[in-house]
């Protein structure tokens, strides 16, 4: 029973010492993981998701946005003003597809999106916002937010969950 | 000949005064959706003349004086035009970004005239470029007074834009402090309007919410513009809203027609439909 202990014992110290220069840099990248949840409804249609940060006396910024991009003649932007709060702070100002970051619309399941902290438009240090709404054709509508601080501790993060158009959504950084 | 036509249309005027003072009737253009998001956009509106909003009941609006404008000013098509028995519809394609106008501005000129004798109203349909002919010779005592009523509403496309909002400086106009088409509910709604391009003070304002027929109370509004001809509102719930401006009414018109040789007054109304969205 003793060498074992031992050992993890060593290893954990070995693991604490490797970790350390990993924790001097700062974390670099947001990780968002988004469920759609299945929802059992006569017509279902994946949702349009738009994430964007906002942070207070600045200009929200859309990080991504997730609609039927690909449709012929540009058809899948009608409804981007469904998404209607993205579309009042953010998405009206576009062009569409907007570079970056249009993407096709999701499947129900568990998605993680990264961003970048340039991405994020996170330049100066301070305390933002993610929101993410999302708007399903003949369905309803759903909006989740979740402060985070930049520059971003490791371990820090945040989480939020919806009740209808939305699963658990979380923000971690690394 | 010419004296029996005179007498005719003057009795259709009278008609006309009596009639819309006495009713509740309501004009009115619905459109299916004031924001916008896409390339190819049209929009469709259903315009009529009713009691309850927005519920086609009683008259079409004829659309002989609606038009459109696209943000950059310039005039666009009326598309698919018809005129039913209840209401009339029609389409206008969006084929640019930003706020579009379409509007029924109708200018028109109310007044009297004395001939052999006999004081004579001017026909309707009286306005200040056919003014002089509809005078017969030999009047005296003329008498007129402009009348502007104006029916708009605004769609957007994208951003909203403001291009469209330079007062003409005749009848009653819309200002926006708050655009028409960045209305949510439950936030400050502020307005200005302009009396011949003038802010005016104390011009009533009526604001009643769409879907009368599905509740027990009106819900309407009363208000009047303040200093500035600002007015503030605030509408706890989404939906589509009518919005009425008039000059004033004095005390005791609208009770029966107004004594031959009564002076006409200055009138000017201003309707638009407003839609809030849900926060």
């Amino acid at each position: 029973m003793q060498a074992p202990i031992r050992t993890l014992a060593i290893g954990t110290s070995i693991g604490a010492a490797l970790a350390v220069p990993v924790l001097a840099a700062a974390p670099a990248t947001m990780d968002v993981t988004v469920n759609i949840p299945r929802l059992k409804v006569a017509e279902y249609h994946k949702p349009y998701v738009a994430f964007w940060v906002e942070k207070a006396g600045a200009k929200p910024k859309t990080v991504a946005v997730w609609y039927d991009h690909d449709m012929k003649a540009n058809e899948g932007t009608k409804w981007l003003r469904d998404v209607r709060q993205w579309w009042r702070v953010s998405g009206r100002t576009l062009t569409f597809p907007a570079n970056g970051i249009t993407g096709a619309t999701r499947a129900p399941g568990t998605h993680r999106i990264s961003f970048s902290r340039a991405q994020l438009g996170a330049t100066a240090p301070g305390e933002y916002v993610l929101v993410i709404e999302a708007s399903r054709e003949v369905g309803g509508r759903e909006l989740l937010r979740i402060p985070f601080s930049w520059p971003a501790r490791a371990g820090a993060g945040g989480k939020a969950a919806g009740k209808t158009e939305l699963g658990a959504v979380s923000v971690s950084f690394r | 000949m010419k004296k029996q036509f005179w007498g005719l249309a003057a009795t259709a005027v009278l008609a006309a005064m009596v009639a819309v003072p006495a009713s509740a009737h309501r004009q009115w253009m619905l459109p299916s959706s004031t924001v916008l998001s896409g390339d190819d956009v049209w929009v469709t509106v259903d315009a009529a003349v009713s009691n309850d909003l927005f519920y086609f009941e009683h008259q079409p609006l004829r659309l002989d004086a609606v038009k459109a404008w696209a943000p950059d000013g310039s005039e666009a098509p009326i598309e698919n035009k018809a005129t039913g028995r209840y209401r009339s519809t029609f389409d206008v394609h969006l084929t640019q970004k930003g706020t579009w106008k379409i509007a029924s501005a109708v200018d028109g000129v109310m007044g009297s005239y004395d001939l052999g004798g006999k004081t004579e109203r001017l026909p309707r349909g009286t306005t200040t470029a056919n003014l002089a002919e509809r005078i017969p010779a030999g009047a005296t005592n003329v008498r007129t007074a402009e009348s502007n009523n104006r029916n708009e509403i605004f769609v957007t496309v994208g951003e909203p834009t403001d291009t469209l909002f330079k007062p003409t400086g005749k009848g009653i106009e819309l200002v926006p402090v708050t655009h028409p088409n960045d209305l949510f509910a439950g936030e400050t709604i502020t307005f200005q309007f302009l009396l011949d391009g003038k802010p005016t003070a104390d011009l009533p304002i009526t604001v009643i919410p769409g879907g009368i027929r599905y509740r027990d109370q009106l819900g309407q509004i009363d208000t009047r513009t303040g200093v500035d001809g600002k007015v503030e509102l605030t509408l706890p719930e989404a939906g589509m809203y009518w919005l009425n401006v008039t000059t004033p009414q004095v005390e005791g018109e609208g009770e029966g027609p107004p004594p031959a040789d009564a002076p006409p007054r200055r009138r000017a109304s201003y309707v638009t439909t407003l839609e809030v969205l849900a926060p």
